[in-house]
């Protein structure tokens, strides 16, 4: 099954890290990548530019409304994503817990839905 | 053997293995329940088989394949499953019976998954596991049938749709999911023993089942104090079933309870289990209210309590987890180990935070203690304050006959 690991962090905690800090935060993203990537695992995942950096679009009847943020008031921001190959939910969660910013930050679980069985809110 | 009873007593087991073989918990209730009912036509006439647990499973598991071929797309999965049939060949080999069990752990890590609402997994636990009929379960948790059963659909499309994983977790995760595993399992056990409104038998039912469940845990996960510790703790507490509630229906006080008809058997073997996990290390919340439930249950008589050892306990217990639940235990403890006085001081400083505003256990203590001091109309205006508090009909009962001895 493939999932989709969303990453929630404290933007303003990451802006207050030191340039050692973040240098040894993403040596530790690449390792994981490769070892996850070297068994197949690993189907994508990017960093993302910060909240400050995001456009949020709508359409509604018909008008396109283009404004700035999302700058909901929450602690915790989407800052990446890993797409993931599992077996099953528990292995998801397993490579969820060895994300660097699981430790201070938040890992969303999301299976990827399969057409057909798409599961009702 | 009595069909009815192999229904009660194996049909998780039997459903745990189905699940594994059919990889999916709705056609193996469905198929099962076709197998017992070809059982209920067949066996009267034909006799018992020689393995009936065996029969059934390879019975179902026919019957699903016959399912799956009529239903075209399904074909592939009914030749997989067709493919492993070393069971529907030999329906009445015996099946391996360590396979069994594993099955049967394998299906309570899977109901009690993290990823599962709380009630979910306390819902699912006691359909799947437990056997216990959807109406039932409804009637124990107060919520109408369509809404148990909804969340049951919920929870089953969330384990197949979310990929939980039908497996007993790696050593390196077993502890943290074993945590949650005894969570569910205690939940059961309070959902019977102190809810006091809905149907008696199904709450003395719900005590029953987690016992059960809970040593079948000990059994299959030997070595883990903690569950060595729950286990204790419920028997211990269960073993005043008939005790705490008189033929009238009325709440009766572990003080005023009647210690010859608490179960001595049960109490033993309980407190036997929380020295059994003292000594294997445990130290969890479970281990110090077993400790405390032993205690209360091997005092001949109430006087000869030992409220010092219990409120010593209860202090612990708050370093470990603190609520104000468990402040107000103690300082009831503290009450009868030391002086009255201090213990409604201690109440009365909980009472000052009002993070118990709700809590009628709070002003029906704090009124046990004043009546105990023979302050009298300052404990009918708190046994008050607690009768506007209480929602359930036993304890407002008891609530109400104290008010009235009081002012009589």
């Amino acid at each position: 099954m493939q999932y989709l690991l969303l990453i929630y962090h404290s933007e303003q905690g990451f802006e207050k890290t030191t340039e050692s800090g973040r240098a040894a935060i993403y040596q530790e993203y690449g390792q994981l990548r490769e070892e996850l990537s070297a068994k197949g695992k690993f189907l994508g995942g990017n960093q993302l530019a910060a909240t400050t950096m995001a456009t949020t679009v709508r359409v509604r009847e018909g008008k396109r409304v283009v404004t700035d943020g999302p700058f909901a008031e929450t602690k915790e921001q989407l800052g990446g994503y890993f797409l993931v190959n599992a077996s099953d939910l528990d292995e998801a969660i397993a490579i969820a817990a060895r994300i660097p910013s699981a430790r201070n930050g938040t890992i969303e679980v999301r299976p990827i839905a399969v057409r057909g069985q798409v599961a009702q809110a | 053997m009595d069909l009815e009873k192999l229904h009660r007593e194996e049909s998780g087991r039997i459903l745990a293995t189905l699940i594994r073989l059919l990889g999916d918990f709705d056609l193996a209730e469905e198929m099962l329940q076709e197998a017992y009912a070809v059982a209920m036509q067949k066996w009267p006439s034909e006799g018992t088989p020689a393995n009936p647990r065996a029969w059934l499973i390879s019975t179902a598991r026919h019957k699903a394949i016959d399912r799956l071929r009529r239903v075209q797309r399904f074909e592939r999965k009914a030749e997989e499953i067709a493919r492993t049939a070393e069971i529907a060949v030999q329906p009445e080999s015996n099946l391996d019976e360590e396979m069994l069990v594993d099955d049967g752990l394998r299906l309570i890590f899977t109901c009690c998954h993290p990823s599962l609402p709380l009630e979910a997994r306390v819902a699912l636990t006691l359909r799947t596991v437990c056997g216990i009929t959807t109406e039932e379960i409804s009637r124990a948790f107060l919520v109408p049938a369509a809404t148990m059963a909804q969340r049951l659909v919920r929870a089953k499309g969330k384990i197949r749709e979310a990929g939980i994983p039908y497996r007993v977790p790696s050593p390196e995760e077993l502890r943290d999911r074993l945590d949650g595993v005894l969570l569910v399992v205690y939940l059961i056990f309070n959902e019977g023993y102190l809810a006091t409104s809905g149907d008696a038998l199904i709450r003395r039912e719900l005590c029953a089942e987690a016992i059960r469940l809970e040593r079948v845990l000990c059994c299959l996960l030997p070595k883990q104090p903690e569950a060595q510790a729950l286990l204790g703790l419920m028997l211990l507490h269960d073993s005043r079933r008939d005790a705490r509630v008189s033929a009238e229906g009325e709440l009766i006080l572990l003080e005023e309870q009647d210690r010859s008809s608490w179960d001595r058997e049960q109490i033993r073997e309980g407190t036997d289990l929380v020295e059994l996990a003292l000594r294997g290390g445990a130290v969890g919340v479970y281990a110090l209210q077993a400790s405390i439930a032993a205690l209360h249950a091997n005092a001949k008589t109430a006087k000869e309590t030992d409220w010092p050892q219990i409120a010593a306990l209860y202090d612990v217990l708050l370093r470990t987890s603190p609520s104000p639940v468990i402040e107000v235990n103690r300082a009831v403890a503290v009450a009868m180990a030391r002086s009255i006085e201090e213990g409604l001081a201690l109440l009365n400083e909980i009472e000052r935070r009002e993070e118990l505003k709700e809590f009628h256990l709070l002003p029906a203590a704090e009124a046990d203690l004043l009546r105990r001091l023979g302050r009298k109309s300052e404990a009918a205006e708190a046994y008050r304050r607690a009768l506007t508090l209480a929602t359930n009909d036993i304890e407002r009962r008891f609530l109400r006959h104290r008010l009235t001895t009081l002012t009589e």
